[in-house]
């Protein structure tokens, strides 16, 4: 390894030497300057180097000995240039990030043009031409395709369809009253004097106002993630800003044609096909988009066996529908926005978690990076003296114009929309947005009555929400929900992908899955071989272990121990099921020893672990930040919760009485299957071991069992959503004597836990103990509990995702 | 959905409960609609399994209570005049407030104070008409994460006494409770938008 090494160190000299030796030695083609120049620059160095270098490819006279080394620059300028430059600009957005005190004032974006200036400025400096500008191809076929994919890839669908009324109007009939509106004002202004003498007429006025009033997502976005309104601004400007493309095209389009035909030969038939060619451009966009949406989903239906470039799939297919959309002369934007938007939600389901969260991050960085490069390119395209005309009168006028003709459109609309713009008034945005006192979604400076109550607010309503059934459900959205149960499911997911669209037997499958890596550590702790270890993956097959049947209904109960840390209780089978509840009880711990009531703990304990309601949960999606939108942990924290209160209150009701024995009535029990035999106990009274045992029993003989859990097609529409856990042919069989309210516990509680049960397969009597009070939320003190204290003896240590120090 | 007039004719004194509630023909409708898809077993009224059954509201920490104050002390049922009062006597509808005040009309049944009414008794679990220590403390209880020692649990919950109980008694009457909560904008949180 040392020869290598030195051998290395001696070939690296050797290529400094002489690539010095052999750039002294050419000569300077000053003819080819603009293309041949090199220049990188970085905000934080500031130097520019710009070497003059002729090709290599001169005739072979030049050469009089044999070359060791060559300086091959032309071969790779151009991916050189653009990678140098794209590291440039990444660099400026780690300068932005370093320096929070100025984002504070200028939003990101504008920071990112102002250093695209500056190295426009050095640029220009030194070549006196604006030799790296932003050409429209670059942008629309390179850097805009990925922003869009990400946008509507990570939408809240929900949201976006249920105001797509509002956004529809405000991108259609918004953008043309803008459009219109600018370019009339502007044009009055002009011919009224204001601006001096500009060439243009009425119709290159029209023109300007079409480009105008494109609502950039790019730089909105930006800003009002840093403002924080509320979710159904966001989701108007954002859809809007998306939607809109289709008419900025058409509009753009259009009035580039008339002004190319000339004023006179406008007449009634041109004016008709410019409308006709609004409609075709922005549905035939839109179908397109569908149509690729269609291909990915049933694409990720067959592609498991490549899991590895899954996530590809997605983003070259998405591409593809923006150039197919470009090549046809439709909205290019709409199409890969619908594409994204319709895709969503059976890719998700197809694939594997690893492939959606690598899909994820994936288009996250590009969009990122994408958004990062146009606005330094942006800058640096400024500085150029050959589109600069400067007007004072026509610039002025034009912002002045935008802002009221875009405040006259948020008062026309009972929604609030604020000022809009392109990246030129982005920077004005933000004190307009406070101006207008848009609703901020921040909490603002509330008592702790006012927070708790708050918060019990949402609670209420959420629940009455989902009582009423759900929120806005009106003819449409029932009948799609159950068109697409039926049969959309059913030709774009997975078979067993559609099974498991529940969140909460999401949630529990998660679950399971954490028990199914804990029980496999247990195992192998106590030295069970029957575990298959190889170097980096124990695979478990539970199927062949027990013999049973019903593999639907464990997906992926093959654990992934690669990263698994023995000892700790860090399970990294997803992502997305962090266990924050360890980390966080030392947070309190740490924190509130002193256990002093000041108001500041109490705030704070107030703000970090209120549960948070639906509506909280949706206002969390964001373009720079990868979030996931429901917390799994609390939810089940909450659901567990409340089944173990419901579970105590019908077992105080009904003393004495066995619940082993009332489960016992459960129609598809048969008394014969028991693996591993329940204990002889009768009066075991954990309610989860003995639910577990008798349903795992059952399961096995029937998979009937297993097959109402998924089933929930059954609803009829408008019927909101079925438990899925509730079985109605349980045996609701308690005496009407208890509260009815208590007797349905019985079928939760049977019913819950066998959901787990049914994924988490591997039990033994002593095993099955340990790990069932995992998720539980263990109040020492409860009945349930004293019950288990025998159990509990057998389990000793306590994990700490369960450890409490209540009472 | 059939015509609006024979499916509202199906519906036991549907005019009272329109005059009463002020619901549009459609939303009694749907409202009648969701009743009977809740009421699995057709017998006309829902009891607790019932809303049981609704599974998001078993991830709602206060789930539980919200049903319990669907049904009267005694009462084990709940028809639908009572389902559809409630949701509105929940004042889940957004007030009107271009409606002329008139000082002989009973208040609307969705005014502020109605609301606060019925958050009111969602935690005054005994209806003695005073939020206690104990019962401010199991609501606190059921909205915080487990990660919340008693101790803690405690402290906010004499906070939130001392914050709001102007008269000294250790707990909160509706009064107390109702000045607490002044600068909430109760409309907007306890009104569904889709059934204005």
């Amino acid at each position: 390894m040392a020869f290598l090494q030195q051998f290395a160190l001696l070939l690296a000299l050797l290529i400094v030497f002489s690539t010095s030796c052999k750039a002294a030695a050419l000569e300077v083609d000053t003819v080819e300057v603009g293309h041949n120049y090199s220049s990188k620059s970085t905000a934080t160095e500031d130097t520019s180097t710009s070497t003059n270098n002729s090709t290599d490819g001169q005739a072979p006279s030049s050469i009089t000995t044999l070359p060791i080394v060559i300086w091959k620059w032309h071969h790779v300028e151009t991916p050189y240039l653009v990678a140098l430059w794209i590291l440039t600009c990444w660099l400026c957005k780690l300068v932005c990030e370093l320096n929070h005190n100025a984002t504070s004032v200028i939003p990101e974006s504008g920071l990112l043009i102002i250093l695209g200036f500056i190295l426009g400025g050095i640029v220009w400096g030194a070549d006196k031409a604006q030799t790296f500008k932003l050409i429209p191809v670059n942008f629309f076929y390179y850097l805009l395709p990925q922003i869009v994919l990400d946008a509507s890839y990570c939408m809240p669908n929900k949201l976006f369809f249920s105001n797509l009324g509002a956004i529809l109007i405000h991108a259609v009939i918004g953008t043309c009253w803008n459009a219109g509106t600018v370019g009339v004002a502007l044009w009055a202004c002009y011919e009224g004097g204001a601006m001096g003498t500009l060439n243009i007429g009425p119709l290159q006025f029209l023109l300007f106002g079409a480009l105008m009033s494109a609502v950039d997502p790019v730089a909105v976005i930006g800003v009002f993630e840093e403002v924080h309104v509320n979710e159904v601004l966001y989701i108007l400007v954002f859809g809007e800003s998306l939607l809109n493309d289709g008419v900025t095209v058409v509009l753009y389009n259009v009035f580039d044609a008339f002004v190319s035909l000339g004023g006179p030969k406008i007449n009634a038939a041109e004016i008709i096909k410019g409308i006709v060619s609004f409609f075709v451009v922005s549905f035939g966009g839109s179908f397109l988009g569908v149509v690729f949406a269609v291909l990915i989903s049933m694409l990720t239906r067959i592609t498991k066996n490549v899991q590895v470039i899954e996530a590809g799939f997605i983003i070259v297919l998405g591409y593809l529908s923006y150039l197919t959309a470009e090549m046809l002369s439709l909205s290019a934007i709409l199409s890969i926005t619908f594409c994204g938007v319709c895709c969503q939600k059976y890719i998700n389901a197809n694939m594997d978690e690893k492939s959606v969260i690598t899909l994820r991050y994936t288009l996250k960085m590009m969009a990122n990076g994408s958004e990062t490069m146009i606005f330094v390119f942006l800058g640096v395209s400024a500085i150029d003296k050959n589109i600069w005309v400067w007007n004072t009168g026509f610039i002025l006028l034009t912002l002045f114009f935008v802002v009221v003709f875009r405040f006259m459109v948020k008062h026309a609309t009972p929604s609030g929309q604020g000022g809009g713009g392109n990246n030129t008034t982005g920077i004005t945005m933000k004190p307009l947005v406070q101006w207008l006192k848009v609703k901020k979604a921040t909490q603002s400076d509330l008592t702790l009555n006012g927070k708790m109550n708050n918060r019990a607010f949402e609670h209420i309503l959420t629940a009455m929400e989902d009582i009423c059934g759900r929120m806005g459900d009106n003819w449409w959205t029932r009948h799609w929900k159950h068109f697409d149960d039926k049969y959309v499911c059913w030709l774009l997911m997975k078979s067993d992908a559609r099974e498991h669209n529940d969140p909460i037997f999401g949630a529990f499958h998660k679950l399971n899955l954490e028990d199914a890596s804990k029980y496999i550590t247990e195992g192998e702790r106590k030295g069970s071989l029957a575990f298959i270890r190889n170097y980096d993956s124990a695979s478990v097959d539970f199927k062949k272990k027990l013999a049973l049947e019903y593999a639907d209904i464990m997906p992926n109960i093959m654990a992934d121990m690669s990263e698994y840390d023995f000892g700790i209780d860090n399970v990294p089978v997803t992502s997305v099921m962090k266990n924050t509840i360890p980390s966080v009880s030392l947070d309190i711990h740490e924190q509130d020893r002193k256990s002093m009531p000041n108001d500041l703990s109490a705030h704070h304990i107030l703000d970090q672990h209120l549960y948070k309601s639906r509506r909280d949960n949706r206002a969390t999606y964001s373009r720079s930040h990868y979030n996931t939108s429901e917390n799994p942990d609390e939810m089940q924290e909450i659901f567990q919760r409340t089944m173990r209160s419901r579970l105590d209150s019908f077992k105080s009701a009904k003393m004495g009485v066995n619940p082993a024995k009332k489960l016992s009535k459960h129609p598809k029990k048969d008394s014969t299957h028991k693996p591993n035999g329940k204990p002889a106990d009768p009066h075991r009274t954990h309610p989860y071991g003995d639910e577990d045992f008798e349903f795992s029993a059952d399961s096995a003989s029937s998979s009937e069992i297993a097959g109402h859990f998924p089933r929930r097609s059954t609803n009829a529409p408008g019927a909101g959503v079925d438990n899925p856990a509730f079985i109605p042919e349980m045996d609701t069989s308690p005496p009407m004597r208890n509260p009815p309210w208590q007797t349905e516990t019985a079928n939760n509680t049977a019913v819950a836990p066998s959901q787990r049960a049914q994924g988490r397969l591997p039990w033994t009597p002593t095993n099955l103990r340990h790990l069932a009070p995992l998720r539980m939320s263990t109040h020492s003190t409860d009945s349930l509990a004293l019950a288990d204290a025998s159990v509990d003896d057998e389990a000793p240590e306590e994990k700490p995702g369960t450890h409490h120090t209540k009472l | 959905m059939g015509s609006t007039s024979s499916t509202l004719l199906k519906i036991p004194n549907v005019e009272v409960l329109m005059q009463e509630t002020g619901f549009s023909p459609a939303h009694i409708i749907r409202l009648h609609d969701r009743f009977k898809a809740l009421d699995k077993e057709g017998r006309g009224h829902l009891c607790p399994q019932d809303f049981g059954a609704i599974k998001e509201l078993a991830m709602n920490p206060i789930g539980d209570r919200i049903i319990g104050a669907f049904f009267s002390p005694g009462k084990e049922t709940v028809d639908f005049h009572t389902f559809v009062k409630i949701l509105i006597l929940a004042h889940f509808r957004p007030v009107d407030k271009n409606r002329p005040k008139e000082p002989n009309s009973p208040e609307p049944i969705n005014s502020r104070s109605n609301k606060l009414k019925f958050a009111f008794q969602l935690y005054d679990q005994d209806q003695d008409g005073k939020i206690s220590r104990d019962e401010l403390l199991k609501v606190l209880q059921a909205m915080l994460g487990m990660q919340v020692t008693e101790e803690q649990l405690e402290s906010i919950a004499d906070r939130t006494i001392q914050e709001a109980d102007l008269d000294r008694d250790d707990a909160i009457s509706f009064e107390e409770f109702r000045k607490s909560l002044e600068k909430v904008n109760i409309d907007h949180k306890m009104s569904i938008r889709f059934l204005r």
